[in-house]
This record gives C-alpha cells, structure tokens and sequence, in this order.
C-alpha cells in the first residue's frame, strides 16, 4: 500500500489480559460505608469458582473491591497491603483512608504503560467520621463518591443507584427534601437488590454475595448484629468496626 | 526525537500510528536480541487434567498423551508430578515448559529440604509458587504456556487449585483444565459437589475414570491410558498407566460414520 500500513508483517501476540466477570459495588453513608462484590470468577461461558473473594478488608476502617483481571486484581491487592503493613511498622498507626485513597493512585498510574487491567472502589471511614467511597479507573483517575457500581453488570446497577442514592428522576414530595443520607438498613437492601437484580440479567453475576460494612467509632451499627451471616472482623470494638454479611445468590 | 529523519509520510513523527520510533542514544543494540525467542504458542502439548477431592483428601488424573499439532506423537509422557509427600500436580498445555516447572519445583523441594528445619511446603504454598513465577513470567510477555491443577492434603485439610500462564487463580472442590472444563467438568460437579467429606475412593476413582472415559470419546486430543493420582494423609500415590476399553459399535447407527443405508 502506498500508505506503508502493509509494509511490515503482522505478529499475533501474546495477550497478557483477560475478563474474570463479576460486580462490585459502593455506598457511602453518614457514618458508615458498606462495600459488596459477587463471588464468581468466570471467563467466557466457564464458571471457573463460584467462590472467589473480590472485597478485601485492608485496615479496620478501610475495604476495598477489586473487580477486572483477577491475577491483577489479587497482585494489586497482595501489594496496597504490603505497603500499608509497612506504613504501620513506620508509623505504629493504620493509613488513613484519604491516604490509601492516594496510594492506590499512585499505584494504579506507576503501570501506566501496562496497567493492572481492574477497577477499583475503596471503601471505609475517613478520620473525620465520615462514610466515603473511592473510585478508581485501572491507570489511577480517582475521586470521592457516595455509590459507585464497577464490573460486569456496572451499566446495570449504577442507573439504579443513581436512582435510588442520589434520587436522580424522582420528586420529593411536596413541602419536603430527599434525605442525604440514607439509614444503614435501607443501604443494605438497595445492595441486596442490585446483586439479586444483576444475577437475575447478567451471566458472569451470582453464586455468593460479600457484603462489607464500615461502621464509625461510637456509631450505632444500627442493628447489623441481628442480621443473619453476619460476621464482625475488626479487632478493637472501641475504634471504627468492619463487619462482613455473606449471602447466597443464584448459581445458574 | 527523529530531528533530521527524512521526512517519510509512512512515519508520522506526530501521530500514533505507526508509532513513531524513537532514536536510541546511550543504549547499546543488543545484537542477539531478533535470536531470542519466546514462547507465542504452545508445540508440544497435553490436554486436559481433571481433579476432585474426596473423603480422604483429593484425586487428579491426566492421559499420558503428549500431542504435536493434531500428531499423537508422545504417547507415554507423565503429566502428573508430585511435590514432596503432600503435593501432586497436573499439567496441560505446553510440555517442555511443564518440564522447566517441574524441575523448578524438585529444586525448590531440596532447598527446603537441606534446611533441615523439618519443614516441607504444604500444597497452598505450592499453589503460590506456582502463580507467582507463572504471573511474572506473563508480564515479562514471555509466559510458560501451561494450565496447571495443584491438589493436596496438609494436616487433614485438602488443597485443589489451578493457576494458568495469565497467573489467573482460583480454588474449588472440583476442577478441570482446557477440553475438560467444558465436557468433563459439569460431570464431575453433579458428582461431588454437597460430598466432598463423605464421597468414598472407590467412587471418586470411578467418577475420574468414567470422566475420562467420556473425555476420549469426545477429545481428538486425547489417549485412552492415563494416570490417577492420590494424596492423603499418608502421601503421594500416583498410579500406573490405565488402559481403558473403549467401544465404537454404536458408530456404525451414527449416519457419517457407519455404512450408509441409505
């Protein structure tokens, strides 16, 4: 061709990435954060497990979700974990999470050129007391939200967040205002419904829910105790408090 | 930059297509550089390997069946490896870089040895081993070609997982790599699946046997011999060839293979 675009032979190459399905998901509340992720790995048709974490707890106040290429996904998270064991051997304190927020952009963009190919949503308390959410694109863009939905079924369920967290398309009732915050139960069944809903529509979702949540020193967990599969993983009851809540979802 | 390149509108300094070479300064050329190849695909290659846990700890099999394109061309090569006394693997995909693996690991098994601490490494630990060279490897885009199954007992608690050249890794009761995980796999998970502590060895034997059995009727790529290997409590036992027999009558019903009646 004239232009030169045949001038060198074309290699097939080796393609070092691939797909592992799944969703996670975010919401951020007054004084508490939850952070959920489906437990199937896939790639194409295959289910390759049915149980394959994908939310890590990292600090007693920080989780985070890592949802792409799983082999990137669990090196990037066996690496944000490394370097806060060693922010704590420096600093005798857990990272904050603005910090790790940061970190993990430093992380994400230090492989500019050959990205960990995974979305990340950060979720957990910030020293103020306030429920955050951080979300992360796989080179390292970053920003606060309150709900963020990545993966699979992230076209499924963040519309629906949008909806339901930021009331996007509804009226307030005449003479009132929609809440801010919403109260930890009703976080819990907004999550619980966009899992249940995206296992429902899309293929590379379902098998088991991990639902994380990140309550505020001195904060009511607001009746998570009573939940049933509830299971407290933080080690100091008096500082902020991680629960994780495991569900079943539909394995077909 | 390209400064004083004669200008060439196949070479765009200012696009990114094609992308624009750049000059090299300081860098020496290595001249062997065009020598050094690296593996863009498989050659000499085993198909799948199948694994279950069972009341007594896990079961994997694989045929002896080393292929070349659609050539059966090695057909008594040793696809199961045990680590140690607690740790056997499987390995399909590329053979000479399952070799390389396994002679990796019968060093790593004496160095831990010579310790002498008394310690051996457990089939996790294995497993790890495993991901992280096969990881690194697929980032230097130089990836050992394999799907490998790690199964093993270590204080009563049994281990089964796989790891491929992408470094991709999961854990389950049941697995299978390549062919299997679309034909023998949904078999083996019906089977076990609600079991695992209660499924006696002579039925998880079977259910790896029939596995297979199925598994050469409907793989062009695989041999009716293969091995079964064992690890419980009491080590490592992997298994003599077996030879299946195999029976093609109901061909002669199937229009396209039998004589035609009309």
């Amino acid at each position: 061709m004239p232009d030169g675009s045949f001038s060198h032979p074309q290699e097939r190459q080796f393609n070092p990435y691939t797909e592992n399905g799944g969703t996670i998901l975010a919401i951020a509340g007054a004084d508490f954060s939850v952070v959920a992720g489906d437990t199937r790995q896939s790639e194409g048709y295959s289910i390759q497990t049915r149980y394959a974490p994908k939310v890590f707890r990292l600090t007693d106040r920080a989780v985070l979700a890592v949802n792409g290429f799983a082999a990137d996904g669990n090196m990037f998270v066996k690496k944000v974990k490394q370097r806060l064991e060693w922010y704590r051997h420096a600093h005798a304190k857990d990272m904050p999470l603005r910090a790790i927020a940061r970190l993990i952009q430093t992380m994400l963009y230090a492989q500019r050129f050959f990205p960990y190919y995974v979305y990340n949503i950060l979720g957990g308390i910030e020293e103020d007391g306030t429920g955050a959410v951080y979300s992360f694109d796989p080179v390292g863009s970053y920003e606060r939200e309150a709900c963020r939905a990545a993966g699979a079924a992230q076209a499924l369920v963040q519309p629906f967040l949008d909806n339901q967290i930021y009331f996007k398309n509804q009226q307030a009732p005449v003479g009132s205002s929609h809440p801010v915050h919403l109260p930890l139960q009703d976080v819990l069944s907004i999550v619980i419904d966009s899992f249940t809903s995206a296992t429902e529509r899309h293929i590379e979702v379902g098998d088991g829910l991990e639902i994380y949540v990140i309550v505020a020193k001195g904060r009511s967990p607001q009746g998570l105790e009573s939940i049933r599969n509830v299971q407290e993983l933080s080690t100091n009851p008096e500082g902020d408090r991680v629960f994780v809540i495991r569900r079943e979802l539909k394995k077909d | 930059m390209s400064w004083g390149r004669p200008r060439n509108d196949a070479v765009d300094m200012f696009n990114t297509y094609p992308l624009n070479q750049r000059a090299q300064h300081g860098h020496a050329h290595d001249n062997f550089a065009e020598g050094v190849q690296r593996t863009q695909q498989p050659i000499v290659t085993g198909t799948s390997v199948l694994a279950i846990k069972y009341k007594d700890g896990i079961m994997m099999a694989a045929d002896t069946l080393a292929s070349y394109g659609s050539l059966a061309r090695f057909k008594n090569i040793q696809r199961l490896h045990a680590v140690g006394d607690t740790t056997v693997i499987g390995a399909s995909g590329d053979m000479s870089d399952f070799q390389y693996l396994q002679g990796l690991l019968d060093e790593l098994v004496t160095d831990e040895f010579t310790a002498g601490d008394g310690n051996a490494l457990a089939p996790h630990e294995v497993h790890e081993y495993l991901a992280r060279v096969l990881y690194a490897r697929r980032s230097k885009m130089n990836p050992l070609w394999n799907a490998l199954l790690v199964g093993g007992v270590r204080d009563g608690a049994p281990f089964l997982g796989y790891v491929d050249l992408l470094g991709t890794t999961y854990q389950a009761s049941t697995l299978a790599t390549g062919y299997g995980a679309h034909i023998a796999l949904p078999l083996l998970r019906q089977a076990v699946e609600t079991r695992e502590d209660s499924l006696p060895e002579d039925e998880a034997r079977r259910i790896l046997t029939e596995s297979m059995r199925v598994l050469f009727y409907r793989d062009a790529r695989s041999l009716n011999k293969f091995q079964i290997a064992k690890v419980t409590a009491a080590g490592v036992d992997i298994s003599e060839p077996i030879v299946l027999d195999t029976h093609w009558s109901f061909a002669e019903g199937i229009r396209g293979y039998g004589a035609q009646t009309q």
